[in-house]
């Protein structure tokens, strides 16, 4: 169940590789009210940036297909939750697609992305069924600075 | 995504400037490469100074960069990383492949 929140941003946009800076700034401009740290702020780029990625490259990759992402605070501002979105192929084996090294992107991607994601943030949750789309959460703590 | 480079005895040094996401790295990798069979340097020195985000696009530049240095003999490092590219290089795992110096280390 949804904790009840408190401050929340939601974004759509074309998957063209452009947009993966604006995606990541977004999340980081919205987060800013949560005070974080550099370290933090960083890393929460960081993942935003594979997330977004993973899907414009392997959703949609035969298309531009539409991505939906939504970053919202929850529990008075502890957490932050950030969700990936979209319609595209979906992935067959998602145990498999996170493991370290595993893409099927060849040379240009590293097969790093959902490691990055997992060592950046608290939680990562991934849901997809092929030819349907995949969801990808993540919760990342934002320490109290006082 | 800024490519600036210098050469001297054999080893060619290229400053990245800007953010090496996805949508750069190819371009990027253009550049150098355009730059490596200009040059044919022994040693790369990879400048990442100027860098101010990277992602694990870039682990996957630094993979083809070392496979193809090495391939003939050559030598790829990274220096002079700021704190987010230096995160994303140390949870990839990479400086077991590739030398990422730091701070205080001197060039050879």
């Amino acid at each position: 169940m949804r904790t009840k929140s408190e401050n929340y941003i939601k974004l759509e946009f074309p998957g063209k590789s452009a947009n993966e800076a604006l995606a990541r700034s977004a999340v980081a401009a919205f987060a800013a009210q949560m005070d974080p740290t550099m370290d933090e702020l960083g890393d929460i780029r960081t993942a935003v940036s594979e997330a977004v990625t993973n899907a414009i490259v392997h959703a949609y990759p035969d298309e531009i297909g539409t991505v939906w992402l939504t970053a919202r605070i929850l529990k008075n501002g502890e957490y932050l939750e950030i969700i990936v979105r979209d319609k595209g192929r979906g992935i067959e084996n998602v145990e498999q697609a996170r493991q370290p090294l595993f893409t099927t992107g060849g040379e240009e991607r590293s097969g790093m992305g959902f490691t990055i994601m997992e060592t950046f943030t608290d939680r990562l949750t991934v849901r997809s069924r092929p030819g349907a789309g995949t969801t990808v959460t993540m919760l990342r703590r934002i320490r109290k600075k006082h | 995504m800024k490519v600036f480079s210098t050469y001297q005895d054999g080893r060619l040094t290229i400053s990245l400037q800007g953010e090496l996401d996805h949508h750069a790295a190819k371009e990027t990798m253009t550049l150098i490469e355009k730059l490596l069979d200009e040059y044919m340097p022994r040693e790369l020195a990879l400048d990442f100074s100027p860098l101010t985000f990277m992602d694990s696009s870039g682990i996957a530049l630094l993979l083809r960069l070392t496979r193809r240095l090495s391939g003939a003999g050559g030598r790829v490092w990274v220096e002079k990383a700021r704190l987010q590219p230096r995160r994303v290089l140390e949870a990839s795992g990479i400086g077991r492949m590739i030398r990422i110096k730091t701070e205080d280390e001197d060039s050879i």
